[in-house]
């Protein structure tokens, strides 16, 4: 087994900056993250006593702080594009729920008219121009959104999300290179969760921080806390600052984790993962660190979490009830859609 | 009527496409020394990029743009670069309007040049219609005249789809009638070059030419051959081809790509499916063989459809009963 990965504990600076951030947009991280949270256990539950959900799954329980900071930082005009380990993505994004649902189900209602599935989400409507099953491969596509953007003279930014193993395919060296040389809007949010499929980050890569890799491209490069979303907030906004003023793009590069397997597997993989790095994360769970930071801190009651999370609960329910009652798409859908 | 090579129709196209959208923009490896030297004066640098050698990072960066309301052109100097950004042309371009179940639109154009003939050896001579033909989602044309370079040109800037333009270098500095009023050609609607009642000829980019030579020397022979100009290989005009098949009986395709699996099988295909009872002999096929492109032009010279050859094919197609 490869080295163990074991994030730094985290410092007194995210309970401190959890009072710089307005409680509105506070509450709002805890609501989006919790949606995520929800949607996920859901969508695995489904999974896995059930047919209704076929295909590759991948769920981003563990990640939601990385994703909900991230997308938090971005307007609703501004693009992301994400990869496999999608569901979250465009939930961050403000995407209706029942549509995302319906889309795992195959349903006729899905966002992409159960034409994607679970790994080729997209929410046009909110920005999220599309999650891809091939790795790196919407890399270069953020790249042509920030181009857009800066050629129609808006200041709108493309957020693009991609994994630990993103990082080495030929994708990203040529993004990377082409953002910076076009100085474009883009910001390239590494969600390194220390593993690609069964494979560790630290043996895949040559170097052992991701975020080193914006040197190479004469960009600025930043490590953040993935399981911390005001630090994650905080350094999207940072980069988003930039790429708005026309200083170019930005690698970050987020510390995280997933707490499920790969992909929702009928198989059993062998260990890949001890159990003490197991633990070690489960403990810094993104909600539970955020809540009782915000409990702590004053800034929020109890009265008003367990809203919260009662109001994300029947959200999610709904869109379940919404997917499981809706139609599945009917033979005349099957040639429609290809060309415009 | 004023007279134009194929690149100058093709460069005008693509100009007054821009002058008339200000979304249209060109960028490739060094498209601001060739083919866009002589207009580089009226756009501003922005919309005529050269691009580093990355075709994966600014094909796909073509894709972006174009999903973000920009109608990108994307050269590639030789038509085998675009397999370096394979993933991007077949997963984003092609797959993203369908798998988004109609979300996105795509309309980028991307064209390549076809260099084969000029001993240009393996890597850089391929005619890869017929691959990018397997891809459901990509439209592809292949001009055959300085007009329909204009023409598709003009209709694949406005299609609102991906559409791979290839371009025949051989025909690069043809002249041809142009006209300088506003016209376009339709994808996905073959031309009958050459009306004829004894035999059809299909062909697509050179070998239109030389199939129109090859009729004229038939002609001689009281052979009257009907040359129909695919043009458009994805849609593909079958209604053209089964009704020119439907008046003459016999069909000879022509295709510089190599024999297995190309343009030239699936126009056969769809003639013995579809057009069985109108043939009064097989379907011929002239093509480049299953290789790649040999260096020394005295094997080059072998591969692909001649004059000579095409003529020779014809009249032993016109014998057969």
């Amino acid at each position: 087994m490869s080295a163990e990965l074991l994030s730094d504990t985290p410092s007194e600076s995210s309970a401190h900056s959890a009072k710089m951030v307005p409680k509105p947009l506070a509450l709002e991280m805890l609501r989006r993250m919790l949606l995520i949270r929800i949607f996920e256990e859901h969508a695995v539950h489904i999974r896995t006593t059930s047919d209704a959900m076929p295909g590759f799954v991948h769920i981003a329980i563990g990640q939601e702080a990385e994703i909900v900071g991230a997308c938090l930082a971005l307007r609703q005009d501004d693009y992301i594009t994400g990869n496999h380990r999608s569901h979250g993505h465009p939930i961050a994004k403000g995407a209706e729920l029942g549509p995302l649902m319906a889309e795992l189900l195959g349903k006729k209602t899905g966002v992409c008219r159960g034409k994607g599935g679970s790994m080729h989400l997209a929410s046009f409507a909110v920005g999220s121009l599309g999650e891809s099953g091939i790795v790196g491969s919407l890399m270069p596509v953020a790249v042509g959104a920030g181009l857009s953007a800066q050629m129609r003279g808006t200041d709108q930014v493309c957020l693009c999300f991609f994994g630990d193993g993103g990082a080495n395919c030929g994708p990203f060296h040529e993004s990377l290179n082409l953002a910076a040389i076009w100085r474009l809007p883009v910001i390239f949010l590494c969600e390194n969760n220390g593993y690609a499929t069964t494979t560790s980050q630290t043996s895949a890569t040559a170097v052992p921080h991701i975020a080193s890799r914006a040197d190479a491209y004469g960009i600025p490069g930043n490590i953040v806390d993935g399981q911390n979303v005001i630090a994650v907030y905080e350094s999207v906004s940072a980069a988003v600052r930039r790429a708005r003023a026309g200083d170019g793009p930005t690698l970050i590069e987020a510390k995280t984790y997933r707490y499920r397997e790969h992909a929702e597997f009928e198989m059993v993989l062998p260990r890949y993962r001890s159990e003490r790095e197991m633990s070690h994360w489960l403990r810094r769970d993104p909600i539970d660190e955020f809540t009782e930071h915000l409990l702590t801190s004053a800034r929020v009651s109890g009265a008003e979490v367990e809203a919260l999370r009662a109001a994300a609960n029947a959200e999610v329910e709904a869109a379940v009830e919404f997917a499981e009652s809706s139609p599945m798409p009917g033979p005349e859908e099957l040639l429609q859609h290809l060309f415009k | 009527m004023r007279q134009l090579t194929y690149s100058e129709a093709a460069v005008e196209a693509i100009c007054t496409e821009m002058r008339r959208d200000e979304r249209v923009f060109v960028m490739g490896e060094d498209v601001r020394a060739t083919p866009y030297a002589n207009v580089l004066h009226e756009f501003n640098s922005g919309r005529i990029r050269n691009t580093p050698i990355s075709e994966a990072g600014f094909i796909g960066a073509g894709i972006g743009a174009a999903l973000t309301g920009m109608r990108p052109v994307v050269e590639a100097a030789y038509s085998p670069f675009l397999y370096s950004a394979m993933d991007q042309i077949v997963s984003q371009a092609a797959k993203s309007r369908y798998m988004f179940g109609g979300q996105a639109n795509v309309p980028l154009v991307i064209r390549a040049v076809v260099a084969y003939t000029v001993a240009a050896a393996a890597h850089h001579s391929d005619r890869p219609w017929g691959i990018f033909a397997q891809i459901p989602g990509l439209k592809i044309v292949v001009p055959a005249t300085p007009y329909d370079a204009k023409g598709l040109l003009k209709s694949a800037l406005r299609d609102g789809n991906p559409v791979i333009c290839f371009d025949d270098l051989t025909l690069l500095g043809q002249r041809g009638d142009v006209p300088e009023d506003e016209y376009t050609v339709p994808i996905g609607v073959a031309d009958i070059k050459r009306a004829g009642s004894d035999l059809t000829i299909v062909s697509i980019a050179a070998a239109v030419q030389h199939s129109l030579a090859a009729a004229e020397c038939l002609r001689q022979e009281g052979i009257e051959v009907e040359v129909v100009d695919i043009r458009s290989v994805v849609p593909l005009d079958r209604a053209t081809v089964l009704d020119s098949v439907a008046k003459t009986g016999r069909l000879l395709i022509v295709d510089p790509a190599p024999l297995t699996c190309g343009l030239a099988a699936e126009i056969a295909a769809t003639v013995a499916s579809e057009g069985f009872h109108s043939l009064k002999a097989p379907i011929a096929r002239l093509t480049a063989p299953d290789i790649p492109v040999p260096f020394s032009p005295s094997l080059e010279c072998l591969m692909y459809p001649t004059v000579q050859s095409i003529t020779a094919a014809a009249r032993n197609l016109h014998r057969t009963h």
